[in-house]
């Protein structure tokens, strides 16, 4: 009962993690028809700029000032790397953002050293909040909750009551509208961009600290975020929303579970010793986001909510 | 009457010799002269690095440049069809069945089935969605295998990988596989066979309608093919000559690693081809030239190689999509046109301009790279300590990327109408 | 009476709640040139994009000679006969006019999707090749790039590819969209030359060619067809009449038509 609701808990953070990750991802292919190859790796810088100023000034600025960082060196990027290969089409864009990638990882190798920095989760935070069923629950994580929740909240209001918001959601569901939002086309490009990329840098400074910050940790929720995105629906804000909370649940449940092939089918007489049998539940988690996606491509090619047919 | 028309058509016999047939002489005589010019160990190593490379590449560009489809995943079929060679090698060592009489020169077959088993069976759920979804969808299975790989020990040999020992069974030409310069002819003569079977592939019908299946699915719906078909036709062909160069790489390494399968692999030959030119047949091999070369070398002499890959990638996407290829086709169109004075004029500017902006950029990485690694070592290029708490250092990085920038762009708006 | 070489029956289409093309029948016998008239969001090329499989229609069936054809996929329609062409051209631009034409040859003449064939070497792909280029007569400019033609060649080379592959039935959208009068007459000729004995489907706004080229007429106004029948009978009928001067007297057949 206590390894369920820890793991419920513990699922629906992880998810919202990452629909903070895959709703920028999301805004961003919507309006620009661009998929952004580096979004995990502005998670990445996220967690370092908050790690770097966090040092200076503390866990409560970097909070707020590393994802604005995060977001205006997004919108940099779309203003001078990203709109000049727009001509060449969304592949070119794709190539440009995947080079991006692999230039972001370089440079935070070299800034920060290719091992673990010790961004560490805030001293205010960092005590036991509740205990259940004889278990404590680190107040972190329900911190990390809060914002998540204070982030869709922003984000819903956003969308649904702003004027911006209005003209987001006209593009979302009817892509050649984007062409008649007026002549600043470019600058609604770089603002939702940055934004994007800001939701991302919000993430790692979030997550950075409850998981690890390191040079790997773009490349090993990158292509999660893919998996997100493709299972929901490419350019479905709910979709997204859905398939976080799914792979999050899913990856953190399994976790939980030690059983073997072997045990499960013992039935069949399957070896403990063979390669098969000796897999467990647990060992299989970072493999289910892709089996998953196999399963829908499968079964629901356009994803879960996707209606546009790419 | 139709005859002779189909024949005017059609290029000139010369014409057909010149562009499908000279080139691959060419190789085949370089290929031939290289031993005799009596390389090192070190430098038979890069050949044969450089060969394997140039095979994989251009099943990549089956993919990319001809199809149209952008993989992230294609290590996969390399390393499946690498394992494949692998436990076919250990089985002629065993000497079980049949394999007691098959020669290990002859495991690039073995991979390319394997890797073209693989691409049929993964093709099939992928190939059904193009262009980003198919990107993604193709990342996505490239985890999920490279994730089995460590997880089946008994098939990937986990961490350690599976090895093997090329020395077995009947030997072919003479060859015992034993010193490097024999597995040179080994790579030689695979580079080449690969080499052509995937040119000739580009003129077959199925090659053809793959040209127009990146170009317009939609219209060919309506000249009779399938493009799902025609895509998933090709992915298979793609990954069999992947596996081909996996079974190269397998008579030439005696190893593969779950490593092989993974993302890192897929992204390098996607530089490869794209760095090389797609749109070019040769593209992809000049690719595979250039960044083994950088690979084996460059990294002796910079930690941050990879960053100057990077930095060369994003270039090309910016500023020269048609890749180094194309760089070269238009210097020698520069070369051939009337007013090539002007022309290369410009263009020797522009570079010499990127050439001031790129020292500037190294000595930037450079002194940051010795900084970060907390060594205390010092860069000094020529003799010229910069310190990177020197001042100089910075002014004259930052002077060097001003001034090549502005170099730069004061040839940049002329050299585009030149282009256009 | 035989077969009709094409037949539509209670055919409709909707995109959401609207209406597209609410409930088409017509029959088309073979060897008939018969033109599709109507205001522009009548819905004539919706009906193109459903006969030949680009959309599946909401319900009704339609029979290519004696085969259903409705519900197929659209590489499938083409195979068994029947070809169209788009309203914005639609072609393989990076690639030469001699291989745009060679791609839609290839899966007539029996090719399929071989990989052990050199294409230069089979002998009757290169004939057809060559002689549905010097039918339409692109044969001159037949190693261009495409995508470097003129617009009324880009045209020309539209209705070839759907030509090429010998389908029975073809359907040209607007095949004169935008060209001059001199182009015009000669993309007339071209399309009699190049439809000769096959049965034609076509859409147009310009009447001249419509009076010109055609034996039938059937007007199409919200997705029904409001009138089918001889150039003549379609010139005085009341309700053709209506709904044209009622939407676009500019266009009306009588003015087009007279001169």
């Amino acid at each position: 009962m206590e390894t369920f609701f820890f793991s419920l808990l513990n699922g629906v953070i992880y998810g919202l993690l990452l629909f903070m990750l895959s709703s920028g991802l999301t805004l961003i292919f919507s309006m620009m028809g661009v998929l952004n190859f580096a979004h995990a790796s502005f998670y990445m810088l996220g967690a370092y700029f908050a790690y770097t100023i966090g040092s200076v000034t503390g866990f409560w600025i970097a909070l707020f000032l590393a994802p604005i960082l995060v977001g205006l060196a997004g919108a940099g990027v779309e203003r001078w790397g990203l709109r000049k290969v727009h001509t060449n089409g969304h592949l070119a864009e794709l190539l440009f953002t995947f080079g991006l990638a692999y230039l972001i990882d370089e440079l935070v190798k070299i800034i920060w050293g290719k091992i673990p920095v010790p961004y560490e989760i805030p001293a205010a935070l960092d005590f036991p909040l509740f205990t259940l069923f004889g278990a404590q629950y680190p107040a972190y994580r329900i911190f990390m909750l809060v914002v998540s929740i204070a982030m869709l909240a922003g984000l819903w209001f956003l969308l649904k009551r702003t004027r911006a918001g209005l003209i987001i959601q006209a593009a979302l569901t009817h892509p050649h509208m984007v062409g008649h939002l007026g002549h600043n086309v470019p600058r609604v490009f770089m603002i939702v961009f940055g934004f994007g990329c800001a939701l991302a840098g919000l993430a790692g400074v979030i997550g950075g600290n409850y998981l690890v910050t390191e040079p790997a940790m773009a490349l090993s929720i990158g292509p999660i975020v893919f998996v997100v995105v493709v299972v929901g629906g490419m350019g479905s804000l709910e979709g997204a929303f859905i398939a976080s909370l799914l792979i999050g649940l899913l990856q953190t449940f399994a976790i939980s579970i030690d059983t073997t092939f072997a045990e499960i089918f013992a039935f069949t007489g399957l070896s403990p010793l063979s390669d098969l049998g000796r897999i467990s539940i647990a060992s299989l988690a970072p493999m289910l986001p892709f089996l998953l996606l196999v399963l829908v491509l499968m079964i629901r090619p356009r994803g879960l909510m996707g209606e546009r047919e790419i | 009457m139709t005859d002779t028309l189909s024949i005017s058509l059609a290029p000139s016999q010369s014409e057909k010799f010149r562009t499908r047939v000279l080139p691959f002489l060419i190789m085949a005589a370089v290929l031939v002269v290289i031993p005799l010019t009596g390389p090192s160990r070190t430098t038979y190593s890069l050949l044969n690095a450089i060969g394997i490379n140039m095979v994989f590449a251009l099943s990549y560009n089956m993919l990319l440049g001809r199809a149209g489809l952008l993989s992230f995943g294609h290590a996969v079929y390399f390393g499946l069809g690498g394992y494949a060679a692998m436990h076919a090698m250990q089985a002629i060592e065993t000497g079980t069945g049949l394999w007691s009489i098959f020669p290990v020169f002859a495991l690039p077959l073995v991979g390319f089935a394997g890797g073209a088993l693989a691409g049929a069976v993964i093709g099939w759920p992928s190939c059904r969605r193009a262009g980003i979804p198919f990107a993604m969808i193709s990342l996505g299975l490239a985890e999920l295998v490279a994730a089995a790989g460590f997880m089946f020990t008994s098939l990937f040999g986990g961490e350690e990988g599976v090895s093997g020992d090329r020395m077995n069974g009947p030997e072919l030409f003479g060859l015992s596989l034993g010193p490097i310069n024999e597995v040179y002819w080994f790579i030689a003569a695979w580079t080449l066979i690969g080499t052509v079977a995937m040119f000739a592939f580009t003129r077959t019908p199925l090659g053809k309608m793959g040209e127009a299946v990146r170009d317009n699915p939609e219209r060919v719906e309506f000249v009779g093919y399938d493009p799902q078909r025609v895509r998933y036709l090709i992915f298979i062909f793609a990954g069999g000559f992947a596996g081909l160069a996996g079974g190269m790489a397998a008579v030439n390494y005696e190893i593969f690693t779950p490593e092989t399968l993974s993302v890192i692999p897929s992204g390098f030959v996607l530089l490869m081809a794209y760095v090389g030119g797609i749109r070019y047949f040769a593209g992809p091999m000049l690719g595979a030239v250039l960044l083994t070369y950088m690979q084996s070398n460059l990294s002796d002499f910079t930690e941050a190689w990879l960053l100057y890959l990077g930095l060369l990638f994003m270039m090309i996407v910016m500023f020269a999509p048609s890749g180094l290829a194309g760089v070269l086709v238009s210097i020698s169109q520069g070369l051939q046109s009337p007013d090539r004075r002007d022309i290369l004029g410009r263009w020797a500017r522009y570079a010499a301009g990127a050439l001031l902006a790129f020292t500037g950029i190294v000595i930037t990485i450079e002194v940051a790279v010795r900084e970060s690694s907390g060594f205390g070592e010092v860069f000094e290029p020529f003799g010229f300590a910069l310190a990177p708490d020197n001042p100089v250092t910075w002014l004259l990085a930052l002077g060097l990327v001003g001034a090549g920038g502005w170099v730069m762009r004061s040839s940049g708006s002329d050299k585009e109408e030149a282009s256009s | 009476m035989s077969t009709p070489a094409l037949s539509i029956r209670d055919l409709t289409k909707n995109f959401g709640p609207a209406e597209i093309i609410r409930g088409v029948t017509l029959d088309i016998p073979p060897g008939e040139r018969h033109a599709i008239i109507g205001p522009n969001g009548a819905g004539k090329s919706t009906l193109f994009n459903l006969i030949s499989g680009l959309h599946r229609p909401t319900s009704g069936s339609v029979h290519l000679g004696s085969q259903k054809i409705s519900g197929r996929k659209a590489h499938e329609i083409n195979r068994m006969g029947l070809s169209r062409s788009f309203q914005v051209s639609n072609i393989f631009a990076n690639m030469t006019v001699r291989e745009n034409v060679r791609c839609a040859v290839l899966w007539s003449l029996g090719t399929g999707y071989s990989f052990w064939r050199n294409i230069g070497n089979l002998k009757h792909v290169q004939e057809r090749t060559a002689e549905v280029l010097e039918t339409v007569g692109l044969i001159d400019k037949a190693s261009l790039p495409a995508a470097s033609l003129p617009y009324a060649d880009q045209r020309t080379l539209e209705i070839a590819i759907t030509i090429a592959g010998g389908a029975d039935v073809i359907l040209l959208d607007e095949p004169t969209a935008g060209m001059s009068h001199s182009e015009t007459e000669r993309a007339v000729a071209l399309i009699e030359r190049a439809t000769r004995g096959k049965t034609l489907i076509i859409v147009e706004h310009d009447m001249s060619v419509v009076f010109g080229l055609s034996d039938r007429i059937s007007v199409l106004v919200y997705g029904e067809v409001i009138a089918s029948g001889p150039p003549e009978a379609i010139r005085g009928d009341a309700k053709v009449r209506e709904a044209y001067l009622g939407d676009e007297a500019e266009d009306s057949p009588m003015v087009e038509g007279a001169a």
